[in-house]
């Protein structure tokens, strides 16, 4: 399947995503309330078959958080990026895939831990790297650390 | 009552211990929190962070020359691969061509790198499951290979030797001569090897049947490297997506398909002799010219995303810079092999013994410096 045979099966389901093809992967854009359904199409429809997420971050854009979602079809050897921009600064929150790909679990946990994300009906939302009483998120661009020394 | 005050029988009458953060299979700083039913392991709760040094955040500050010398200290096993996944990265920006010889040396000491961080592997497993030689005699090997690494990179660890556009210097005359020493070393020492450990009844008792990872739930779980080569799952980077030119040398990937301890195991021990075999098809061939293409004092990336992925001696590193168009990444991210494999641990641990667990953790190789970054 080529770029455009993607875009035009993934639009006839989900006529609203935009798309980007200006990095090394196609990029699907979506809105955070459609975004579990188009992740459950990715990973299951047999056209598709994204059956392995090979990374899973976020970005800090000061005005807003992009997450980004890196996936690979093993069967298909395709590549895509799905992000979805959460506007809310104060409370961004996205749901779960961790049930769709195991390996979100982690993954998820860390994005809540360094940026503050939630997850929605993740089945443990803790910390993973830093300490339960730790103040703020350290991979925010605000975050200031007093103790940090620059050099 | 432990000393957190958290009950060390829950009412289910699990007891619940902690191995680590200090417990020497963990083979660094890894805190797993067991619940057990006699010797049943029930569940696994993995409990990370001590030795998170923020690298992700401190590569933010730093220039793209120079936050590749942090990722040594990650993967400090595989410290040549961490460095060229980052200089791969910087050159798919930049969009720079990188010499032939340059690329050769690479895949050289990325190879030997492997077979390295094999050696060591094979050492501490046979160490974790109450082998004392087989430490004594990868050691040996390894220092070999280290040795070497030494002479033309300066360092025995963290090498930072892999620059963006090549290699930081030419390699020293010597090498050569000594890399094919050491490799008609390694090789006959490998024989000795299956010998001590792979064909021994004790260790195979140990081994075999024990900590089952089945390919579905490896390519779930994001388990790459020989963890899921052992399950059946091909995910081998350098035949995916290859990088560095190594799709120009011929080697096999090498797939198990036990996906127990004993297959993890017989993966790497194989991946040893192709490592070799690639070794050896480059040593007499590397091409004469330049070994560092021309690259700007100051490096800025074009506004983008970058990825890269390798293949470590653990599996996939990947290395996702966003960039802003400044000299210092907006941020970085690495998809690291370790924290993906760790996640499947309490998958495979789940109803094995607590020994076990050592066997289990001891073929899935794990790195904690990797794993908190």
């Amino acid at each position: 399947m080529t770029n455009e045979e993607i875009k035009q099966s993934v639009s006839a389901i989900f006529p609203a995503v935009t798309y980007d093809e200006t990095g090394e992967f196609l990029t699907i854009l979506v809105e955070p309330a459609e975004f579990r359904s188009l992740m459950k199409a990715l990973r299951s429809n047999a056209e598709f078959k994204f059956d392995f997420m090979f990374c899973l971050t976020c970005i800090d854009w000061k005005t807003h958080f992009m997450m980004v979602y890196h996936l690979l079809s093993r069967t298909h050897r395709h590549n895509i990026v799905v992000k979805s921009k959460l506007s809310d600064i104060k409370n961004p929150e996205i749901d779960t895939v961790c049930d769709i790909w195991e390996t979100a679990n982690f993954h998820e946990r860390e994005v809540y831990d360094l940026f503050g994300v939630k997850f929605k009906n993740h089945p443990d939302m803790r910390r993973l790297l830093l300490d339960e009483d730790w103040d703020g998120h350290p991979l925010r661009k605000n975050y200031v650390d007093e103790n940090m020394i620059s050099l | 009552m432990n000393l957190l005050g958290e009950p060390e029988v829950t009412e289910e009458g699990e007891f619940v211990i902690n191995i680590g953060p200090q417990h020497p299979s963990t083979h660094g700083v890894l805190h797993l929190k067991v619940w057990l039913d006699g010797e049943t392991i029930k569940k696994v709760q993995p409990h990370l962070g001590y030795i998170h040094r923020s690298i992700e955040k401190m590569s933010e500050s730093l220039s793209y020359r120079n936050f590749i010398y942090v990722t040594s200290r990650m993967d400090y096993i595989s410290a040549h691969i961490n460095n060229q996944a980052c200089a791969l990265t910087v050159e798919k920006g930049l969009q720079v061509e990188v010499p032939a010889r340059a690329q050769v040396i690479r895949l050289l000491l990325a190879e030997l790198t492997r077979l390295g961080s094999h050696l060591l592997w094979w050492g501490c497993t046979g160490l974790d499951l109450g082998a004392v030689t087989p430490f004594f005699y990868a050691f040996r090997e390894r220092e070999a290979i280290l040795d070497v690494l030494e002479e033309t990179c300066g360092a025995r660890l963290t090498q930072n030797f892999m620059v963006p556009g090549g290699i930081m210097y030419d390699i020293h005359p010597n090498f050569q001569k000594r890399v094919k020493d050491v490799m008609v070393q390694v090789k006959s020492k490998l024989k000795e090897y299956d010998e001590l450990l792979s064909g021994n009844v004790i260790f195979q008792g140990r081994v075999k049947g024990v900590g089952y990872l089945s390919p579905e739930d490896a390519i779930s779980y994001g388990v790459t490297g020989p963890a899921a080569r052992a399950s059946g799952v091909s995910c081998d980077v350098r035949k995916w997506f290859p990088y560095d030119g190594y799709d120009k040398v011929q080697f096999e990937e090498v797939l198990d398909t036990g996906g127990d301890s004993y297959a993890r195991y017989m993966v790497r021990m194989r991946e040893m002799q192709q490592s070799i075999h690639i070794i050896e098809q480059l040593i007499d061939n590397i091409p004469e010219g330049e070994f560092q293409a021309k690259t700007k004092m100051v490096i800025k990336l074009p506004k983008g995303e970058f990825y890269q992925r390798v293949e470590t001696a653990r599996g996939e590193l990947g290395v996702f810079i966003v960039s802003d168009g400044g000299s210092s990444p907006y941020r970085i991210k690495y998809r690291s092999p370790n924290f993906s494999n760790l996640c499947a641990l309490s998958k495979m641990a789940t109803g094995a013994k607590i020994g076990d667990l050592i066997a289990i953790m001891a073929t899935l190789d794990l790195i904690i410096p990797d794993i908190d970054r």
